[in-house]
């Protein structure tokens, strides 16, 4: 898949090459969780505006690697840097769009919402600590569902990811052996189970093996139709993944408490909130040796809060909160100045 | 005619004293093949020197730990490469097993007895198959493979030995998932097949009739033919072709990814997944930072020395027989 995503970016790069030379290229690399959307957004905009967003889905690291040494305009990374890291390397982080991680199950008969998780059980299953469905402590949260006397086959990303990153970041909060066992990371030592290669191994292993549980991005789940499970959040509700159950965890979220908005969002309070939800970040260098092509891609970014959020949805993507995005667009005002001491971005709407 | 003729000899008379002046083609040629022959050792070297420069903090940090060790813990910068170079080994083992005897085999009836209007169109099919994409082998050994084998193989086999000493380990199924080492092992020697037949079959074809006329002619059956005269003539060639197949089988990426289940752990059963030096580094070096980059780098050092003895043990096998 990345091979493939990055060759349409390549090929985006040729076009533009033989294109006018008037309009603005801004170039991006990093994360491949929010491509898609950042694909969808870069073709509109192309359209509107004739500039041209060229951004390449290397991963998160190399997005990283790349904007540290000034390659692209900007980087990309789902899991947010440390302030100390955004500090020493002279960067700006802010959230562009949320996303979702949903665990996926098959087991015969019970189809998908059926399944009620708690965090605690959801660890306990990765560990090996419950190993099979019809454990004393699964079926007491899911009493009227029948769950076989079977072997549990955890399924989990074999790459590094991402996706792989805010999973384990959960697994950690809720629980403590986890905490203190494969802990967080966007590959660990998981004790049981199976590696499938991206979104599409997961799926496959998990719609192959009987009684097999993964996880995936929320997109990945809903577009294949692969049931999905509710889990307990915080306040001690079962929801099921969706737009609204996303767009409540970041509601709730102190977005201020760290700087760089590098807050997780898993785990968050409320009712409706969905405890795996996860933003991804942007990352642009505060003292940029090209400020003309750090504010062409405010602007975009900027066009894209105004303009982009049913685009996302239609991608099942999450679009920010509005507070949030004001914050953000706050930052780029009083973080990003070009040598004058002016904003990059002149007018933000 | 006349005067073009003389003329033509002329010009070819000049020639030498032109030669001097410029780069002769001969020489030019020369220089080009010897360019040619440089690129290949100097990319050599310089993948070689790139790969220890980039895992040397790896080793230094491990030592000979690196090898022993079967921690590979991303989250606390422990490496260790036991679990994937036991993989490696096991399922190129895997491999040979299966695809030596199936590639002989294809060999000896294309060059002995295959009527001929079959022998195209098997030869053709067996060359199509190195030009499958290892990508497609991957993808096709993860949905349509691995079910099956779970469903036909894994399963009936794991039930008849559970509990049985010895196999009752090695080919038992905790969970029948149809990816596993197994599953990847019998992947790769549809991949290295076509590689041992069709180099197989040059090495027989190159056999003088003469030889095989002469055994069939003191009254041997076509079984004492290939067994006593055509395979020794070739055996030293053959494990040549063997071992080509081989170091296919030890850098294998996608496919064996796709398959293997991806796990790093050690497990007595060929049913349970595992992973690869080169499975290891297709997955992780995309998001690999520090430490995990120079411990992947060090992997590939490692397969490559694998590689590397395992080739230099076949030249060594080849040259004793060859004396012998």
């Amino acid at each position: 898949m990345k091979i493939s995503h990055f060759s349409v970016a390549a090929g985006l790069a040729l076009a533009s090459c033989s294109l006018a030379v008037t309009a603005a290229e801004i170039t991006g690399a990093g994360a491949t969780f929010p491509f898609p959307v950042y694909a969808r957004w870069a073709e509109v905009y192309n359209q509107e505006t004739g500039n041209r967003l060229n951004y390449q889905s290397i991963g998160s690291s190399g997005g990283i690697r790349q904007i540290r040494a000034k390659t692209v305009d900007f980087g990309a990374t789902d899991a947010p840097l440390k302030a100390e890291e955004l500090q020493k390397d002279g960067l700006v982080q802010f959230p562009v769009v949320m996303g979702g991680v949903v665990p996926v199950y098959n087991i015969q008969g019970v189809p998908t919402g059926q399944l009620k998780l708690t965090g605690e059980v959801l660890a306990d299953i990765f560990n090996g600590k419950i190993a099979k469905w019809n454990d004393a402590r699964i079926a007491q949260i899911n009493q009227g569902v029948t769950l076989p006397n079977a072997t549990i086959t955890p399924v989990y990303r074999s790459d590094g990811s991402g996706t792989t990153n805010v999973f384990t970041t959960y697994l950690s909060q809720v629980s403590e052996t986890w905490k203190s066992g494969p802990g967080t990371g966007s590959s660990v030592q998981w004790p049981v189970g199976q590696g499938g290669k991206g979104n599409e191994g997961v799926a496959a292993l998990v719609q192959q093996v009987p009684n097999a549980i993964g996880y995936v991005e929320y997109a990945y789940a809903k577009q294949n139709s692969i049931p999905v499970a509710q889990l307990q959040n915080k306040s001690g509700k079962y929801v099921a993944p969706e737009a609204k159950t996303f767009q409540a965890a970041a509601a709730n979220a102190d977005w201020k408490a760290v700087p760089g908005f590098g807050i997780s969002l898993t785990h968050q309070p409320g009712d409706e909130a969905w405890p795996i939800t996860a933003p991804t970040f942007i990352l642009v260098p505060r003292a940029p040796e090209k400020p003309e092509q750090v504010a062409e891609a405010l602007k975009f970014f900027n066009w894209v809060f105004t303009k982009g959020d049913q685009m996302a949805i239609d991608l099942d993507y999450v679009p920010l909160p509005t507070p949030v995005k004001d914050l953000v667009r706050a930052t780029w005002q009083s973080e990003l100045k070009d040598k004058s001491g002016q904003p990059l971005l002149k007018q933000p709407s | 005619m006349v005067a073009l003729s003389q003329k033509a000899l002329v010009t070819s008379a000049d020639k030498p004293s032109r030669r001097s002046s410029f780069l002769s083609f001969d020489d030019a040629f020369r220089l080009a093949s010897l360019g040619s022959a440089l690129i290949v050792l100097i990319v050599l070297l310089g993948i070689i020197g790139s790969m220890i420069y980039g895992g040397w903090p790896a080793f230094r940090e491990f030592g000979l730990g690196f090898i022993t060790s079967s921690v590979w813990d991303v989250q606390r910068d422990q490496y260790g490469a036991w679990v994937a170079i036991v993989g490696t080994l096991t399922t190129a083992l895997i491999a040979l097993v299966i695809g030596v005897p199936i590639s002989l085999g294809i060999a000896v009836f294309l060059t002995q007895l295959c009527p001929p209007w079959l022998k195209r169109p098997v030869a053709t099919t067996i060359e199509l198959l190195a030009a499958v994409p290892s990508i497609i082998y991957g993808m096709w050994g993860l949905f349509v493979f691995a079910p099956l084998f779970a469903r036909f193989i894994q399963i009936p086999v794991s039930s008849l030995v559970e509990g049985l000493p010895l196999v009752g380990s090695i080919l038992y199924a905790r969970t029948p998932s149809g990816v596993g080492v197994l599953t990847a092992g019998i992947i790769l020697s549809i991949m290295i097949i076509p590689f041992i037949a069709s180099i197989a079959r040059d090495i027989l074809d190159q056999i003088p009739p003469v030889m095989r006329e002469s055994a069939y002619g003191i009254g041997c059956t076509t079984w004492e033919v290939v067994r006593h005269v055509l395979l020794p003539q070739v055996g030293v060639s053959i494990i040549g072709a063997i071992m080509l197949g081989l170091g296919r089988a030890l850098g294998e990426t996608m496919a064996v990814t796709f398959v293997i289940g991806n796990a790093n752990r050690l497990s007595a059963s060929l049913f349970d997944p595992g992973s690869t030096i080169a499975s290891r580094i297709a997955n992780e070096f995309n998001e690999a930072i520090g430490l995990q980059l120079n411990a992947l780098m060090a992997l590939g050092c490692i397969l490559f020395l694998v590689t590397f003895t395992v080739l230099v043990l076949a030249r060594l096998l080849v040259a004793r027989v060859k004396t012998a």
